[in-house]
């Protein structure tokens, strides 16, 4: 399903939606189905919760981390390690970006600009959790589409509906957020690619929902957190 | 309001903007930055002004015109930057204005990082700055807690005309779950004739500062204010006591090392061990009359702490010499993982045996 996307995947949205996490995931699942990801960590938003600090964990499960030039995980440094060109360079990888939230976070895509090669290379997919106070309806979310797009240049491809409580998710919170994606797809031509989800979810979807249903397992948050 | 997913930086703003918070003045620091950014987007669209200021500094002595001028007024800041508003602070508290002080605390001394930390208990529950005073401290566990008890600290700050503080660490400024703006209770408070926004309406003059030169109106003066002081500790404690009854060890833990105290003694139940948890939510008045009561079966207390040990202290003077108090901590920006807890219990134990 994955192999299916464009080859440069950008992830963007709101922050606090869950960029990261699925992000991550996407990885490590084109992985298992035999890509070669490389997961590009942009985020120069966020001080804490950003993929660099799971590397070890990624690079174990066939993920290819390229990040901060700086070695210290935890430094709130915008800077980007050249690495980072060879997710837009190197054709053979399958390529994961994970960026900062908001505009401040898409701004960094313009470095790279002069590297994009054909659009039918990348995927910009938009992130929606319709418990995040700034999208919580479709006007918010498509005042988002139009700065991020105004932003870096490139269309959204893809809507991602990853609406969830955190740990206490139920069904209905991913079914909510499949109606706002969905009236939001309608709006835009925008099409709805995944809902994403804990996989233990699966069973209590309704059939439109199962069929673009994205599973995932939680790496960015400790057990204690809830 | 309905239930939202909110990052605890953010829920601190829209928890004082729901409280009525007018002013923010602030500058910009890690890991507490989307505050400022929330209430200057927020704010504005509530009727309040956002001001950035030139320094911390500047920040809280503009906290302490607000202050004085009678409205409801917050600051926030990480802590380097706590470390300069102390001068303010202390000048706050001569003078009995209210005010919030946020501190999304990180690691130190010095620059330090930006990783979370708890090595700011002493300069929080001390007064850092100089003189005879302290200020209520609040210490938040969720994102949940943050917000009721920024809402209660502003109505604590009027009551007692004195300065809050919201002591979390990074981690609770950083981190998602989700939040409802339930309305809390609310307290009859006192008029604000002192503040000069009165005076002025009846063209009378008023004068507010914390200068009292002659030793005979100074000591007073203390005086007043440390009776208020009594009133907030027989008032004001908060705590909560969990699975404390015939624990073999009771942990001591405030803000995110709580929930990873609750996480360890889930895994020390599978082992046959109960882990007993104080954990104060005021850190100042301290809750010492949660010691009061120890189960016989209860060999000793364990300060977690992401510090050096700082609270041990404090721990130390509510044990009152009873039984052995132990110590764990990470300090520097590391979070302890569970599991950490656990192996310190068993060690404390297998000592004990």
């Amino acid at each position: 399903m994955l192999k299916e996307d464009r080859r440069v995947r950008i992830i963007c949205g709101h922050y606090g939606s869950g960029k990261t996490e699925f992000a991550v995931n996407y990885a490590v699942k084109l992985a298992a189905e035999g890509g070669h990801p490389m997961l590009a960590d942009i985020d120069v938003i966020n001080p804490y919760f950003r993929s660099r600090e799971r590397s070890a964990e990624l690079e174990k499960l066939g993920v290819r981390v390229a990040a901060s030039s700086t070695s210290a995980t935890s430094l709130d440094l915008p800077s980007i390690s050249a690495g980072v060109y060879s997710a837009f360079d190197d054709h053979s990888t399958d390529a994961v970006i994970d960026i900062g939230g908001d505009k401040g976070g898409i701004t960094v895509l313009n470095r790279f600009s002069d590297h994009f090669s054909s659009p039918a290379e990348y995927d910009l997919f938009f992130i929606i959790n319709a418990y995040r106070e700034a999208t919580k309806n479709a006007s918010q979310i498509t005042d988002y589409i139009d700065i991020f797009e105004n932003t870096c240049g490139l269309k959204v491809s893809g809507l991602i509906n990853n609406t969830h409580m955190l740990k206490s998710t139920v069904a209905d919170d991913i079914i909510n957020g499949y109606r706002l994606a969905f009236k939001v797809s309608e709006k835009t031509g925008i099409p709805l690619r995944y809902n994403s989800g804990m996989s233990g979810l699966y069973e209590k979807l309704p059939e439109e929902i199962k069929s673009r249903f994205f599973p995932m397992e939680l790496f960015m948050r400790d057990d204690w957190m809830s | 309001m309905e239930k939202m997913l909110m990052k605890g930086n953010e829920a601190v703003g829209a928890a004082a903007i729901k409280a009525g918070c007018k002013y923010f003045f602030g500058y910009p620091i890690t890991p507490q930055n989307e505050l400022p950014e929330y209430m200057s987007r927020e704010l504005p669209k509530n009727g309040g002004t956002y001001l950035q200021a030139e320094s911390e500094i500047g920040a809280i002595n503009m906290v302490f015109g607000a202050a004085g001028a009678g409205a409801r007024v917050m600051t926030s800041s990480s802590s380097p930057g706590i470390a300069l508003k102390q001068e303010g602070i202390s000048y706050l508290c001569g003078a009995e204005l209210p005010c919030v002080i946020v501190n999304m605390s990180r690691s130190g001394p010095g620059l330090g990082g930006i990783q979370p930390a708890q090595g700011d208990y002493f300069q929080a529950t001390r007064g850092g700055g100089n003189g005879d005073y302290y200020t209520p401290v609040y210490a938040p566990a969720s994102i949940q807690e943050t917000v009721d008890l920024v809402q209660e600290a502003f109505d604590v700050a009027d009551t007692y005309r004195t300065p809050v503080i919201i002591l979390g660490d990074g981690m609770i400024g950083q981190m998602m779950e989700s939040v409802e703006f339930k309305d809390i209770q609310k307290r009859r408070l006192p008029q604000k004739d002192w503040a000069l926004k009165e005076h002025v309406e009846k063209g009378s003059k008023k004068l507010i500062n914390s200068l009292y030169i002659k030793p005979e109106e100074m000591e007073p003066h203390l005086q007043k204010i440390f009776g208020k002081y009594d009133v907030i500790k027989k008032e004001e404690v908060r705590y909560e006591k969990f699975n404390c009854e015939g624990a073999d060890v009771v942990a001591v833990a405030y803000g995110t090392v709580s929930r990873i105290v609750r996480n360890a003694i889930k895994k020390l139940e599978e082992d046959g061990i109960k882990l007993g948890l104080i954990r104060p939510i005021t850190l100042w008045p301290f809750p010492f009359e949660a010691f009061d009561e120890i189960s016989p079966e209860t060999k000793a207390f364990l300060s977690v702490e992401m510090s050096m040990g700082q609270m041990i202290d404090d721990v130390k003077i509510a044990n009152a010499g009873r039984l052995p108090v132990e110590f764990y901590g990470r300090p520097g920006g590391i979070v302890p993982k569970p599991i950490e807890v656990v192996d310190k219990v068993k060690e404390i134990l297998g000592g004990a045996k």
